[in-house]
């Protein structure tokens, strides 16, 4: 990769943070919705500390699993609406990597916002000290695969007026092995079992969602820009 | 022989809907040519420039070459050659000209900050530098996307109405600097309802068929 190449994919990366932080609420809505959402939970299934604990890694998951759903669905929007994507497709560069550097900016602003803050809703739910490096680190490996099955998703759906609920069937059943072995790792390391495989399994999933979604995304979005 | 075109379109088909848009459309842009583009409301335009620009790949038949090459082909440098401005101004309101301008996601835009601002200068944006976009008229806003036309270094240009919501004064320096372009050596392929005022072009493609 050549020094322009890297450049425009640094000034993507700059462009869309900076996009997103001058709108804040944007950024804030999934800790928000992370926070309503765990809150609510004691009070629908009960305070007992032992009960929350038992539930918290399936619950913490999902949540997170939720609120990059609900964020993902806006990666693409804006810039296929004002013609933005239009140019991005014709840039002499390759796309493989400019799809990647949007789903790395997304992943900045929401999977990495959410496990850095994570450990505060884990208290919230009684989930043992212990488990939270664990929760952590199983949320910064597991969201950036979410991040990548998102925006392809999205990469699919731009073009349509109302794609939100057809996103969250095209892409729920591919999130679901994530959901499945970062939830284990967790429950896992509450109960003092080995977490690697299951950290190693998470690490597999990003290693191939880096290798191949990039691809399908830029197909996704020639696709929506084409009709 | 003179050198190949830098864009040739050769039988082209065009159907949108269901519907035969063009038909048989051949021509030729050429280095130092002002094409304008005409016909009526729903007769293509935008459809053909989208093909030419290499947005719509597929519903359309014929072949357009740049320089000799089908334009999607490996060897082809048509996207390092070739600036595209839609009807969309693709201008963030989020952002200030200058960085919509620095930050442009087509990467064929001169970064350099003193360049942007003697582009943004040259549309009359001067002192508008640091607005943010959406504090910009619509013809401002407009004027933004044409400022990209001072920091490429493309030869071929396709306009898809570069004059919508230009003032009269904007509409005559528009138009001085697409003929110095094609003086230079660049070629422009652009639609507009209007016939230019102060510069003449150098011939028509009549989406009706007629073509020069």
């Amino acid at each position: 990769m050549n020094s322009s190449t890297w450049r425009y994919c640094l000034r993507l990366l700059r462009r869309q943070l900076v996009l997103a932080f001058r709108r804040p609420i944007e950024i804030a809505n999934p800790l928000l919705f992370f926070a309503i959402v765990v809150a609510l939970f004691p009070l629908g299934v009960g305070p007992e500390p032992a009960q929350l604990a038992e539930l918290a890694p399936g619950i913490l998951w999902v949540v997170a699993l939720l609120a990059n759903l609900l964020t993902s669905d806006v990666v693409f929007r804006s810039d296929f609406e004002d013609g933005s994507l239009e140019q991005l497709l014709l840039s002499p560069f390759p796309l493989y990597l400019s799809a990647l550097s949007y789903v790395v900016a997304q992943w900045l602003i929401t999977g990495l916002l959410l496990a850095a803050v994570s450990p505060v809703f884990a208290v919230m739910l009684n989930l043992p000290a212990g488990a939270i490096p664990v929760l952590m680190l199983s949320l910064l490996i597991g969201t950036g695969v979410l991040s990548l099955l998102g925006c392809v998703g999205v990469s699919l759906t731009v073009g349509l007026r109302r794609g939100g609920m057809l996103i969250a069937l095209l892409i729920l059943p591919f999130y679901v092995p994530v959901l499945i072995f970062g939830s284990a790792a967790v429950r896992a390391a509450t109960t003092g079992a080995p977490v690697g495989p299951y950290l190693a399994v998470l690490g597999a999933f990003l290693c191939l969602a880096l290798a191949l979604a990039p691809f399908a995304i830029a197909a996704g979005l020639r696709i929506s820009v084409d009709s | 022989m003179s050198s190949p075109a830098l864009l040739s379109v050769d039988k082209l088909n065009l159907s949108r809907g269901g519907r035969e848009l063009i038909r048989e459309l051949s021509f030729e842009l050429r280095s130092g040519q002002l094409l304008q583009l005409v016909g009526e409301n729903g007769a293509g335009k935008t459809s053909l420039l989208r093909v030419l620009a290499g947005l719509s790949r597929y519903g359309f038949e014929g072949s357009v070459c740049s320089e000799g090459l089908p334009i999607f082909s490996g060897q082809s440098q048509y996207f390092k050659r070739m600036l595209y401005l839609g009807h969309l101004s693709g201008v963030k309101g989020l952002l200030t000209p200058r960085e919509n301008l620095c930050w442009h996601l087509s990467g064929n835009c001169n970064t350099d900050i003193d360049a942007i601002d003697y582009a943004l200068d040259c549309v009359g944006l001067y002192g508008y530098e640091d607005v943010p976009g959406h504090k910009l008229s619509a013809g401002q806003q407009r004027r933004v996307n044409l400022a990209r036309l001072y920091l490429v270094d493309c030869p071929i240009w396709l306009l898809d109405e570069p004059f919508t919501a230009i003032d009269r004064a904007g509409v005559e320096t528009l138009e001085q600097l697409l003929l110095r372009h094609s003086q230079e050596g660049g070629a422009v392929l652009f639609t507009s309802h209007q016939p230019l005022v102060t510069v003449t072009c150098s011939g028509l493609v009549d989406l009706k068929g007629s073509q020069l």
